[in-house]
């Protein structure tokens, strides 16, 4: 009993922490949004404004750039408790580090993924998707985008403190990522199409799973080794 | 802190509870590993060169020409080995990972460092070789099909690992943080594989599998599985001549830069 009140605890104490750190320096979490808007923007300027061609492409581009706009947030996922050596009170605390970093991926979602979910519907409308299929691409994307930084959390943690990190994690990360733009677009295209999308968010969710049970582990050990 | 530079030396005699030196665990040592290792490599390297140019000899002199593709489809004798040690090769990283973070022996992930640039280039050569392939056949250099995309990616999670691995100052920290990430990508490699098959479009079906008779003359698949074996014993000895440098390089042996700094 109390070992599951500990683990609750200490999840809450650290979601919440994080969440009111990036609330007390909102900046940098704004600045990843606009990031994603001016992005977003950007494409039907250089592809052209035809509406047909923009509606077609709209699914893919926006899942892509959100996929960019949450490699931004990554590199700081750990590198302030490395910074300030508070790390070393993550891994000496009694309760399993997986799943405080589970709790730090957690909150990192809360910052970056759940911002951008909320604001895909709004983009959607640039490309004149219609609502209801906007709504299907915003669902694909609050499945996906956790997977997104349960995968990041492992490469943010491998890279930690390493000069050229941030590149290097991209580099890393992407392509394990390509499974995830894979169905979170083809469940967007979906939606657009009026067609039921439970298969492709299906495969989603499954990722999802696999992630939560096996990224957090590998966090755990990147973040032993960065700190030996 | 003092500096850990001296460190490194005594590492190479690390106790470890859990491995006896015994069987064949006891070349996971440094000083028994290198001299089998440089003996095995020249043999290696006799046999893959014997093998590849009777592989060679067998697919451009005996084989027949092909009746649907004429003689393009010769170029498979190289790529479809290329491609196979490209995947084995990941699993054997993945495999070595593994073993360096169960056993802590850092050979291992000298192993698993030793093959990257080897799965890296075996990666390169499948996807050209597919390019040129196709040119002729598809009419096209390059297709969004799910094999040339797996292996493209294989290719990046390859690149990865080399950057990974040459971005870390210290060697200890590097061979483990590698080892994780060839277990992590060895993880998601199926599900890469498994999602770009979702638009499988052009790509001809597998030409060797193992639950159906091949349809394939007997000489041409003679003429492959001579490459495999010379692809797979180059590996063997690259590998070993690499992981004798790595040796020497993170002064395990003596001889390399570091031990010299060292002494």
């Amino acid at each position: 009993m109390t070992l599951a009140r500990d683990l609750r605890r200490s999840f809450a104490a650290i979601v919440r922490q994080d969440v009111l750190r990036a609330w007390r320096r909102r900046g940098q979490v704004f600045a990843g949004l606009l990031f994603f808007v001016i992005a977003c923007s950007l494409y039907p300027l250089a592809i052209g404004p035809e509406a047909r061609q923009l509606r077609l492409l709209a699914p893919g581009m926006l899942w892509v750039t959100a996929l960019l706009a949450s490699m931004l947030s990554l590199s700081r996922l750990f590198s302030r408790e490395f910074a300030d050596g508070s790390l070393d009170q993550l891994l000496l605390s009694p309760q399993p580090l997986a799943w405080l970093v589970l709790a730090k991926i957690c909150a990192h979602w809360l910052t970056s993924g759940l911002p951008l979910m909320l604001l895909t519907p709004l983009l959607a409308q640039q490309y004149g998707m219609p609502f209801a299929a906007a709504m299907g691409l915003a669902a694909s994307l609050m499945v996906g985008t956790p997977v997104l930084s349960l995968i990041g959390a492992v490469g943010a943690a491998l890279t930690l403190g390493v000069r050229g990190g941030a590149v290097l994690l991209c580099i890393l990360v992407l392509p394990l990522c390509a499974p995830v733009l894979v169905f979170g677009a083809a469940a967007g295209a979906a939606a657009d199409a009026g067609l039921p999308m439970t298969a492709e968010l299906s495969l989603l969710g499954a990722c999802l799973a696999l992630s939560l049970l096996l990224c957090p582990l590998a966090a755990a050990a990147g973040l032993r080794i960065a700190a030996e | 802190m003092p500096p850990t530079s001296s460190t490194d030396t005594t590492l190479a005699h690390r106790p470890n509870s859990r491995a006896r030196p015994s069987g064949w665990l006891a070349y996971a040592s440094a000083v028994r590993f290198d001299p089998l290792a440089g003996r095995l490599a020249p043999w290696c390297f006799a046999a893959a060169a014997i093998l590849a140019l009777a592989g060679l000899y067998v697919g451009f002199g005996v084989a027949p020409t092909d009746a649907q593709q004429g003689e393009v489809y010769r170029i498979i004798f190289i790529h479809v080995p290329a491609a196979w040690m490209s995947m084995f090769i990941y699993l054997l990283m993945a495999i070595y990972g593994g073993l360096a973070l169960w056993l802590g022996t850092r050979l291992s992930s000298m192993m698993a460092s030793a093959l990257a640039p080897t799965g890296a280039l075996f990666t390169a050569i499948a996807l050209v070789t597919g390019a040129l392939w196709g040119q002729p056949t598809w009419g096209t250099w390059w297709v969004w099909d799910a094999r040339l995309t797996s292996e493209l990616l294989l290719l990046f999670l390859y690149l990865g690992f080399m950057a990974l691995e040459g971005a870390i100052d210290e060697p200890r920290r590097a061979e483990r943080a590698c080892a994780v990430l060839a277990l992590v990508g060895s993880l998601n490699l199926p599900v890469i594989y498994f999602s770009v098959q979702w638009w499988n479009t052009l790509h001809q079906g597998a030409s060797v599998s193992l639950t159906a008779a091949p349809t394939m003359a007997r000489t041409m698949l003679a003429g492959m599985l001579l490459m495999a074996l010379a692809c797979w014993l180059y590996t063997i000895a690259v590998a070993l001549v690499r992981v004798r440098l790595l040796l020497r390089e993170r002064g395990l042996l003596p001889g390399g830069k570091r031990s010299e700094g060292a002494a």
